[in-house]
């Protein structure tokens, strides 16, 4: 009974002959290598429990020692984001972060990627990615109220482009809409450096009472643990493995890894967990998601300090004949496991077979600290329960700082066309056209509270009967991290931050998915060192602490990486959501007012990409301090009910963000000539940041003027609202039909295969 | 107006509907497991709201129709007594066998969710009396099968007899395949029964009410119920 280890010496195994008589493959270094684990991954291993694992073990150390489970070489970084502030109840670490709206009520909210499997399989990938994310937030016994996402595409002109967008769009619509949340929100993007590695982010949030929050730890010893939901069937064994690897060629030969969502079943899930909450029978409740069963048992007895002993005998399977090893890597949707009260146990089943759903107690909490998995008679693991998640492989990877770019010259830039031609041209881009192709296929309106709906600065979700309202959004703007990790990093946090504050929210607190390429890169692992400094530095600037997140890694396909993409997505508040603002212009007549500094950065801009054909530059450097004194005079003004329309001046720069406030209603603009220091195409163009659009009464806009001027804050007129164009001094008149048709016209026009 | 909303596993607009119901009419509703034989006794107005009754993997309303609780809706309505279907709940309407036809899947192929132009047709019935005949209203869709479609005889029995409800139109009340948003027969958005006491529409008015929340057109469908069952009592 003796095997070679990879370390070379001979091992004995003494306690497993019983997994020797359970024909379990025997462990070789190939197997080792197929695990994802490194050989002094495995050495620690050996050292960790004094001999060679069990095959079930082997599975058991890669389920929770992989990047996507252990974050062994983002932790380190990530200790330096802000997590503490008034609102937080809970920072991460569980489930999802949790925060105080007041009133008693809490906000539970997280975002999370399922970025390869929705390139593998695209409907089945992004849906339960958002089934995922949705349990994590039921979890904690927060009924969700909102979920949102940020999709980020290869160039459409790739032959696979058009295949992901359908299958993602109609996955993540296939699961919110029948699982019953609106979702209201979101980014979708294109380009090359996503070909390979399409990016899923789904953000979910929802609504608790403050002091009825279920967390993981479990306690008291010799608790019942019991299986809740779905069957557990043969489907994404090792899901959070691949999930940790790079992309080759044939990844598509992957699929059967890629989980199947069942929404309803979820449904039937959150319903039955919300019942069973409610009846007080629930000690610790912990979701199956990546790497399943393994992950969730061992969590919830490690954050308790207790053992946990599972028999897999009692596990609710699909299909019979599942090994030991098949069921604890499992990664079958629809899922949980709970520590149940024991004299709870007939009311939590009766609720659960009302439902039609699974409840099984497949195990007990214990004493001991040890992770024991019994089935069929043989232990087949049985591992040190903290050790596990805690003595997990922690690497500072070497990385190297991304190059700084100089910062262009606007006036070294050569309009390529005339200012109108160059705004209808980038209206109609992938970048900047409408999404409403996309959104339409989520149900935005379901349960009654969306007060506004995609397509504005942030979204509005009224809190049960209101007068509150949560303001939620997703940002990045991922060529500026490239160029700039820590600027983009800034930027990103500050984007979301100025979103919320544009529909007149206050920014509580952000959710972080931070997608990048390989890690042991050292210029790819500068990129996500960069972008988190960034987004540290802004979050302590702005009051916006991080309460929840998740790490994307390995974004590769042969060798290149994705741009590196750290979405945000923000939670804010507004006392009261009649007061909330859009962007549509109200009025012909209306002053229009520009707040913030414009220098005309064009600088990674998307007019500099897409009108003059270059990627190059310094993006806008983003300045916390001014950014945080225009946000608040801005959200002063929604409060007090003094203007009537409100945008964020982002991708485009300002003569799009008044194109949009000009589409979305209907109303033209008469515009003032372009200062004189400043570049045509840069003034109206250029990306600089902290700057917002707002429209007011023309009798009110001399007071307007004076309070922001008082609370030295730039602001300038730029013109007067008005006619069915956008005119500007000394250009054809831009017509607001020509810029709609342009702006809606290419989504619909590429999917249709017209484009 | 004493309501019931029928739940089956899978539905998911019933607190919308059961929020509505009691806001325009002031009445809270009972909820009704599927499981269930009887309805509350007294109920004036039945609801099947809008959702994925039991996922839809099969044919959209199928099992659901076939629910312990649908007998006593079937005979509920064979009484006389008024049964809304929306959504979800005019798929099962029409698996159930109390209206007929079928939802099959929008001509796009796409789920689709959106605010949309309908023309009241007639406005002498119980649901619509809220409503003039020729009025345009708008309220928002979601439903990835919301394509009515029916045999040709049925198609004109039902125009014969005035049984179509609510078309898809455009904000004039005209009728252009640009506003038929899911390739509906005569862009057909709900029908009644012949009886006249049965409507499902696929639209969802229960999700315009609020006029600090958006559009208040769907409103009339529920305060026209609720004067009707206030006049009979």
């Amino acid at each position: 009974m003796d095997a070679p280890s990879a370390a070379g010496e001979i091992v004995v195994r003494e306690r497993y002959i019983s997994a020797v008589t359970a024909k379990e493959p025997l462990i070789t270094p190939e197997l080792i290598a197929e695990h994802g684990l490194k050989p002094e991954e495995y050495q620690r291993i050996l050292e960790l429990i004094g001999r060679e694992p069990s095959f079930t073990e082997l599975g058991i150390f890669s389920a929770m020692w992989n990047e996507h489970c252990s974050y062994k070489s983002s932790k380190v970084h990530l200790r330096n984001l802000p997590t503490m502030g008034a609102c937080v109840i809970q920072g991460p670490g569980e489930n999802a972060g949790v925060i105080d709206i007041g009133d008693g009520l809490a906000v539970v909210f997280k975002m999370e990627s399922h970025n390869h499997p929705s390139f593998i399989e695209p409907y089945q990938g992004a849906a339960t990615g958002v089934g995922g994310i949705l349990r994590d937030v039921f979890t904690m016994g927060a009924r969700p109220i909102a979920c949102l996402n940020a999709l980020s595409f290869g160039d459409p002109d790739h032959p696979k482009t058009r295949h992901l967008v359908s299958g993602v769009v109609a996955g993540v619509g296939g699961y919110g809409n029948s699982f019953g949340v609106p979702t209201v929100g979101g980014q979708v993007r294109f380009h090359p450096r996503y070909n390979g590695n399409n990016l899923v982010n789904a953000m979910a949030v929802g609504l608790a009472e403050k002091d009825k929050i279920f967390y993981a730890a479990a306690s008291g010893v010799g608790m019942p643990i019991v299986y809740l939901g779905s069957k557990t069937g043969r489907d994404g064994i090792h899901g959070a493995s691949m999930a940790s690897a790079e992309f080759g060629e044939g990844a598509e030969e992957k699929r059967p890894t890629v989980q199947v969502g069942d929404p309803f079943s979820e449904k039937l899930l959150l319903e039955a967990c919300l019942e069973i909450m409610a009846k007080g029978c629930v000690i610790a409740i912990q979701d199956m998601g990546a790497a399943g069963l393994t992950c969730s048992a061992v969590e919830m007895g490690a954050k308790g300090n207790l053992g946990v002993d599972l028999e897999l005998d009692k596990v609710p399977c699909r299909e019979t004949g599942m090994t030991a090893y098949e069921m604890m890597l499992s990664e079958s949707q629809e899922r949980m496991l709970m520590v149940l009260k024991p004299e709870k146990e007939a009311e939590a089943e009766a609720i659960f077979s009302k439902w039609g759903l699974d409840f099984a107690i497949v195990g007990r909490t214990t004493p001991t600290k040890r992770f024991i998995v019994k089935h069929a008679g043989h232990v087949m693991a049985d591992l040190p329960i903290m050790e596990l998640g805690d003595e997990a492989p922690v690497y500072n990877r070497p990385y190297t700082d991304t190059p700084k770019k100089p910062a262009l010259k606007a006036s070294s830039i050569r309009p390529p066309m005339r200012t109108p031609d160059a705004l209808e041209k980038l209206i109609g881009t992938p970048e900047l056209c409408s999404k409403r192709w996309v959104w339409e296929q989520y149900d935005h309106v379901i349960l009654g509270n969306t007060v506004q709906r995609p397509g504005g600065d942030a979204a509005v979700v009224r809190v049960e009967d209101g007068p509150k309202a949560l303001a939620l959004t997703v940002d990045v703007t991922p060529r500026y991290c490239e160029a700039d990790p820590f600027e983009g990093g800034k930027q990103a946090v500050a984007e979301a931050w100025r979103n919320i504050t544009a529909v007149g929210g206050k920014p509580l607190a952000l959710t972080d998915n931070l997608n990048f390429g390989n890690p042991e890169k050292p210029e790819i692992m500068g990129q996500f060192v960069g972008c988190l400094r960034g987004i540290a530095e802004a979050c302590k600037a702005l009051d916006f602490p991080v309460v929840s997140g998740n790490v994307s890694l390995y974004n590769e396909t042969q060798g290149r990486g994705i741009l590196p993409t750290p979405s945000i997505g923000g939670v804010g508040l507004l006392d009261d959501f009649t007061k909330s603002a859009t962007l549509a212009f109200k009025a012909a007549g209306e002053t229009i007012l520009l707040i913030g500094e414009t220098q005309g950065w064009l600088g990674q801009s998307v007019y500099l990409r897409d009108i003059c054909g270059r990627e190059d530059g310094s993006p806008p450097p983003v300045d916390l301090i001014e950014e945080r004194e225009n946000g608040d005079v801005v959200r002063a003004l929604i409060a007090d009910g003094l203007v009537s329309a409100v945008h964020d001046v982002s991708d485009g720069g300002l003569l799009v963000a008044v194109a949009e406030m000009a589409m979305a209603s209907g109303i033209g603009a008469e515009l003032e000539a372009v200062p004189e220091d400043t570049p045509g195409h840069a003034f109206w163009f250029g990306e600089d940041q902290a700057r917002y659009v707002v429209t007011v009464p023309a009798d009110r806009a001399e007071a307007v003027v004076r309070r922001v001027a008082d609370a030295s804050v730039p602001v300038h007129r730029i013109g007067l609202t008005g006619g069915d164009g956008i005119e500007i001094p000394g250009e054809r008149a831009i017509a607001i039909k020509t810029l709609v048709d342009r702006f809606e016209g290419w989504l619909p026009g590429y999917m249709s295969g017209a484009a | 107006m004493k309501s019931a909303v029928v739940v089956f596993p899978g539905i998911n607009r019933e607190r919308d509907m059961a929020r509505t119901l009691k806001l325009v009419s002031g009445t809270e509703p009972s909820m009704v497991w599927h499981a269930d034989t009887e309805l509350p006794p007294g109920t004036d107005l039945v609801v099947v709201p809008g959702g994925f009754s039991y996922g839809d993997y099969l044919r959209c309303g199928a099992i659901a129709a076939r629910a312990p609780i649908m007998d006593a809706v079937r005979a509920h309505a064979s009484r006389g007594g008024l049964v809304l279907g929306v959504c979800n709940g005019f798929q099962i309407l029409c698996e159930s066998g109390l209206l007929p036809g079928v939802l099959m899947r929008n001509a796009a192929l796409r789920f689709i969710c959106k605010d949309v132009y309908l023309r009241v047709e007639r406005s002498d019935t119980p649901f619509t009396r809220g409503y003039n005949a020729g009025q345009v209203i708008r309220v928002p869709v979601a439903h990835g099968e919301g394509n009515y479609v029916a045999d040709s005889e049925t198609i004109t029995r039902l125009e014969g007899d005035g049984r179509v409800a609510f078309r898809y139109a455009g904000p004039d009340g005209a009728l252009d395949k640009k506003w038929n948003i899911n390739g509906a027969t005569n862009a057909i958005a709900g029908i009644l029964s012949e009886r006249g006491n049965v409507l499902g529409l696929m639209p969802h008015p229960e999700n315009h009410v609020e006029s600090d929340i958006g559009p208040t057109d769907g409103r009339g469908l529920f305060a026209g119920l609720t004067q009707h069952f206030a006049k009979v009592a």
